[in-house]
């Protein structure tokens, strides 16, 4: 028996969870205690003035059933004498996208609803689109509620009509349109008298038939998610055949290292194979002594994928902090987690293309080729949430171009020099103090014979990034030239100052991982906002109070203190002379200067 | 492939994406055949290694004899740690189901008892063999779902699930639940069990067993700790599901052997839950058990 995973989706109302709880019911998957329970919550809350109320069976939460809405991806599973099927629910409002991105994700196919009296909505068109990004090809439109319409044949072919033409650059190998009433039960598992009209499948004979093409054509590859190293005698590598048939005797390529080898066994607990086909998970064993680990692929050497660390991506936004460009945030593809940015903003539920690049090179396909080698998810540094999805379209860069190779090399110009370069970044509330002891350390470095630079937030503010603001979005891509050119002037061998509030974590994070690692010194400038407020030299915070500055770190924007600074200077205790003293003698410990 | 091949790929792929992201994951043994299958599932993702993970049974000392007789035996016959972890507390008091209710009984000794044993081992990953059939509130959690430090569960807050792509990250002090069997139904379970010929408690298979009637439940007098106020009888049961003895259905089969009850699994009209006295406390008990901690 084959499985099948669909999704339906629809908008509020359209009746999918009461297409779903007809498709239990029908295909007798309900136990009579379901059933009972179904009936009494039925009179209870049910919407239906005490007849069954299948949209209870679904709406699982607690919460659900109070408000009336679905709020979550729910799967359910029901089977017939011809398939198993795992159907994700998803819900239909619109704030709702990333829901519904979840459950396409692992799906096959996709049932979508619409409510014939409504026909076909803007939210429809969304969901088509959705579908069809993210890679399904077999799509049923159920043409519900056509009950309310008297079952008119003119209503479905109107709807079918207009649906047909819109999604007919949307890449489905077809659409099946079927009229129904989910409530009545009409053509969902059998033909209706009710609509003699129509004698196409009926929406449950659509599921039975839809012919899902294996992924066993096509190059081979396998994922590597684990080194099995029992003893000194065995090792294997356990993971999954993503696409194609891998045999036994198969050369492969050992991506993104490109390394060559054998395929010598393919190993399971019951019993090696001779070839292994695309969705099983084995442990394959290579002839030679290659270094394979977690995340690399093994491919087929006559067509193997290629590898790269900048693509053109479809993004679809998960999380309520919008996506900031610039910021450092992580991506796992295949089997591996690598730093990740991107460089257009993305709000909650939005979708769109940008260019975004990754801190290492990965074997990739096109998503549109391969789900799983063109599929990637971003999550946040610091909080550790799910906040986005992404989908390759291709790379945009190869890093087969790597630096041109300078012959006045950093080691060079250290010779030249005397002493190291390194970045020093004060960080603080605005009033802290940070440019003043930056002033006085440069003076005492100067006067030392090194060579050194101070960027200073408002000079920089003045030139280089005088066309930036202060939204979050811009104070990211704010530091984020600011490391850029810190990092370039350490190349240049020089000690940089770097004076600004910096606020985020995480874009401190970015400006430490753009030098080497001895080459980053974090101050932080650790003054209270009271204290901070009640020097005002610039008179902001007393603006900030008044609501004439908007985004004012302290009072209306965030600031998150370093966790590990280098260096943490306490200013109501310190004077900015002892201050910077404290900081040059820190320099000199870590052997700058 | 067949649905089975596809199910079984996709739960070693989960065990696998587990153990390599994280640091000390376990195994969540409740000797049910869901623990059996997930065992001899763990055992296939890792082989020709062992499962790089101890086992943990977090007990109430109300469990079927039979059922410690097999976990001990299975652990032993498969060379893998077994942690057996009581809830001191609930042993110094004594708690059982029919002096504190079967609500109190439940969070006292598993609940409890399982935030205990993860916090004193430091789990950051722990497997369970919940399915999404079970209930409605399962069939929203994720297979990778994520607990805070409190052992807690915010079903309105869960991280999105994309592809196969889990997102394994947690802080200091919380942990990742792992269910590997969250797409499988009942009876892929017994199928799969008559497939791989994987060993399970007797007592799903139908015998003459000692019974009393208890709130319209058969209930099988395990030990002489059940207060009677009559003899049992002798009654041709089996259990659907196997917890707590003095907690758990009986009902009346005929099914011996794997066969037979996935035959009489195919013609069943009700849900294996039903033998559990604890979900029915109230409507939705399931999901505020869950926020809690249970599994």
């Amino acid at each position: 028996m084959e499985l099948l995973r669909f999704i339906t989706c629809g908008s509020v109302d359209d009746g999918k969870s009461t297409l779903i709880g007809r498709l239990l019911y029908e295909s007798k998957l309900l136990y009579a205690d379901h059933l009972a329970a179904l009936e009494a919550d039925s009179r209870r809350v049910g919407t239906r003035g005490g007849e069954l109320d299948f949209a209870l069976l679904v709406d699982g939460l607690a919460a659900e059933r109070e408000q009336g809405i679905t709020i979550d991806v729910a799967y359910r599973f029901f089977s017939t004498e011809a398939r198993r099927f795992i159907v994700a629910d998803t819900p239909g409002h619109e704030q709702y996208t990333r829901n519904m991105v979840t459950g396409a994700s692992t799906a096959d196919a996709a049932v979508i609803l619409l409510d014939a009296g409504k026909g076909v909505l803007s939210q429809t068109r969304r969901h088509a689109r959705i579908v069809s990004l993210l890679g399904i090809r077999h799509v049923a439109l159920a043409v519900n509620k056509l009950d309310l319409l008297s079952y008119s044949r003119e209503a479905f072919e109107k709807v079918c009509f207009e649906f047909t033409e819109f999604a007919a650059d949307l890449g489905f190998a077809e659409i099946t349109c079927v009229p129904m009433s989910a409530t009545e039960g009409v053509n969902v598992v059998g033909h209706s008298e009710l609509t003699p009209w129509y004698d196409g499948k009926t929406l449950l004979q659509w599921l039975e038939s839809v012919v899902v093409t294996p992924e066993e054509n096509g190059p081979s590859r396998f994922l590597v998610q684990w080194v099995n190293r029992p003893d000194r005698t065995f090792r294997g590598f356990s993971g999954r055949v993503l696409r194609g048939t891998l045999r036994q005797g198969d050369e492969v390529r050992v991506l993104p290292g490109d390394r060559a080898s054998t395929v010598e066994r393919i190993v399971t607990m019951d019993g090696d194979l001779t070839e292994a086909l695309a969705g099983s998970s084995v442990t394959v064993v290579l002839a030679d002594d290659v270094d394979a680990s977690r995340g690399d692929l093994l491919a087929s050497a006559a067509d193997p994928p290629r590898v790269a660390d900048t693509f053109q991506a479809h993004l679809v936004w998960l999380n309520e902090a919008g996506l900031l460009p610039g910021r450092q945030y992580l991506a796992k593809i295949g089997a591996r987690t690598h730093g990740f940015t991107a460089t257009k903003a993305l709000q909650l539920n939005e979708i769109g293309v940008d260019s975004v690049h990754f801190d290492a090179p990965v074997p990739f396909e096109s998503y549109r080729t391969n789900r799983d080698l063109g599929s990637f998810v971003v999550l946040d540094r610091l909080t550790n949430a799910t906040v986005g999805a992404g989908m390759i379209d291709f790379a945009l860069r190869s890093p087969n171009l790597r630096w041109q190779t300078l012959t006045v090399d950093k080691q060079a110009r250290i010779e030249r020099n005397g002493h190291r370069p390194c970045v020093v970044w004060l960080t603080g509330l605005s009033g802290a103090g940070k440019s003043t002891i930056a002033d006085l350390v440069e003076k005492a470095l100067h006067a030392d014979g090194r060579h050194t630079f101070l960027l200073d937030g408002d000079n920089v503010r003045h030139g280089l990034n005088s066309d930036l603001g202060f939204s979050d979005a811009d104070r990211v891509e704010n530091i984020r030239r600011i490391a850029e050119v810190a990092a370039l002037m350490v190349d240049a061998g020089l000690i940089v100052l770097v004076s600004f509030i910096s606020p985020f974590r995480a874009e401190r994070a970015l400006a430490r991982s753009l030098v080497a690692e001895n080459e980053f010194c974090e101050v932080f400038v650790d003054t209270p906002l009271e204290v901070a407020e009640q020097r005002d030299p610039k008179g902001l915070y007393a603006r900030a109070r008044r609501g004439e500055l908007a985004n004012f770190t302290g009072i209306d924007s965030p600031y998150e203190p370093p966790e590990n600074p280098e260096v943490r200077l306490d200013t109501t205790a310190l004077s900015p002379e002892q201050a910077a003293e404290v900081v040059v003698a820190r320099l000199r410990a870590l052997g700058i200067c | 492939m067949d649905h089975l091949d596809r199910l079984e790929a996709d739960s070693v792929d989960i065990f696998r994406e587990a153990v390599a992201e994280s640091e000390r994951p376990v195994l969540l043994y409740s000797i049910g055949k869901d623990s059996s299958v997930l065992l001899h599932l763990a055992r296939k993702a890792f082989y020709p290694s062992k499962p790089p993970f101890p086992l943990l049974h977090v007990d109430t000392t109300w469990k079927f004899r039979e059922m410690i007789e097999f976990r001990d035996r299975t652990a032993a016959e498969l060379g893998l740690e077994l942690i057996v972890h009581r809830n001191p507390e609930c042993v110094a008091l004594g708690i059982n189901p029919f002096d504190h209710g079967s609500a109190r009984h439940t969070d006292l000794w598993k609940t409890q008892g399982l935030r205990q044993a993860l916090d004193e081992h430091r789990f950051d990953v722990a497997f369970g063999g919940a399915r999404r059939d079970e209930e409605a509130s399962r069939a929203k959690e994720r297979v990778f779902s994520f607990r805070t430090a409190q052992h807690q569960w915010d079903p309105k807050n869960q991280r999105p699930e994309l592809w196969r792509l889990y997102n394994t990250r947690v802080a200091p002090g919380e942990s990742i639940r792992v269910f590997p069997l969250s797409n499988w139904t009942e009876l892929d379970v017994w199928r799969y069990v008559e497939r791989e010929r994987i060993p399970v408690v007797p007592l799903y298979f139908a015998a003459q067993r000692p019974v009393v009637d208890r709130d319209g439940m058969l209930i099988m007098v395990d030990d002489d700790r059940m207060p009677l106020s009559e003899p049992p009888r002798q009654e041709l049961v089996r259990f659907r599901t196997l917890g707590c003895y003095p907690l758990t259905g009986a009902v009346r089969s005929e099914a011996r052997t794997v066969a037979e009850i996935v035959e009489e699994m195919r013609a069943a009209t009700t849900s294996e839950r039903q033998g559990r006295l604890i979900d029915h406390d109230q409507s939705g008990s399931m999901e505020r058990k869950k926020r809690e901690g249970y599994f």
